[in-house]
């Protein structure tokens, strides 16, 4: 992926023709009464409210605890709640996990469905059309480029979130991390490794 | 429910337009149902501001990817993984996803 690590950059540009447009359709919405203001500002807040530190949590937590790893395994909305968060969405949220067998990648070839109601919004790499069509049909290439290669024998299965479920990696923890709490757990659990393009390091 | 864990499908090759929640790389591929996830409002009427009701069963449905590809690159037991509604499957026979 050309441009993964150069997102962050993406998300300031108010200048490009896509947010003038969408300035536009939201100053129309406002003046047709279709939205108010108060709910622009509300979706806003929504959204921020969400991000990796999430799944991060759920993913620490779990390494933790076992009966916690259970729960977020068989019922991720319960094991959200849990920890203080909002996971309510019309969407189920199902957490897969990777095993020294199995490794799991996300995507949404259609368009970009995403956890977002855990994860907040989805990085711009997620979106692009290269990687919507290259991860279910090279995934082993994607994750080289995302600088991990899944070890000899281990199976990679590619979740395509079609329709009404949103999915996040539960990556193995990594080893010599013994010792560490909660919080420096939460610190190696990276965004790109609850979509499954990376895993968690040292 | 028509299917169950195990049973052997096809996704059907329609080309009917709209908000379908199935992919073109999928249509006429066969694979295995993995599990009922339950029943969703149809997204395909969804979409149009219609109800959605009568819910449709959605099941995620493991494949092969190498009965997806021709050129897949890496070992023959990688899967992919989709959730299709029960509509758009057809019982299939014989494969090993």
């Amino acid at each position: 992926m050309s441009n993964h690590s150069h997102e962050e950059a993406g998300t300031g540009r108010t200048t490009s023709p896509y947010a003038a447009r969408i300035r536009a359709i939201e100053a129309l919405l406002l003046e047709k009464g279709v939205l108010t203001e108060p709910e622009v500002q509300d979706s806003i807040a929504y959204m921020e409210a969400r991000s990796p530190a999430n799944g991060a949590k759920l993913v620490a937590r779990a390494w933790m605890e076992e009966d916690f790893e259970e729960l977020l395994l068989s019922d991720a909305k319960s094991a959200a709640r849990q920890l203080g968060m909002d996971p309510e969405h019309p969407a189920e949220f199902v957490v897969v996990k990777n095993t020294p067998e199995v490794h799991n990648l996300i995507v949404c070839t259609l368009c970009s469905c995403y956890p977002r109601a855990i994860l907040g919004r989805p990085p711009d790499w997620y979106k692009s059309f290269n990687y919507r069509s290259r991860a279910v049909r090279e995934p082993r290439a994607v994750m080289r480029e995302f600088g991990f290669e899944p070890p000899e024998g281990v199976e990679v299965i590619v979740h395509d979130s079609t329709a009404d479920v949103r999915y996040m990696v539960f990556p193995m923890r990594p080893p010599g991390t013994e010792g560490m709490n909660g919080e420096e757990l939460a610190e190696l659990v990276t965004r790109d490794s609850l979509v499954g393009v990376d895993v968690p390091r040292l | 429910m028509t299917f169950e864990s195990g049973d052997r499908v096809r996704v059907l090759s329609s080309e009917k337009p709209g908000h379908v929640r199935t992919p073109g790389y999928l249509k006429g591929k066969a694979g295995k149902i993995e599990t009922l996830i339950g029943e969703f409002p149809n997204p395909e009427e969804l979409a149009y501001g219609f109800s959605g009701i009568p819910k449709r069963p959605l099941y995620k449905v493991g494949f092969l990817q190498a009965d997806l590809w021709d050129d897949y690159e890496g070992p023959a037991e990688d899967h992919l993984y989709a959730d299709v509604y029960e509509h758009w499957l057809e019982p299939a026979e014989g494969g090993s996803a």
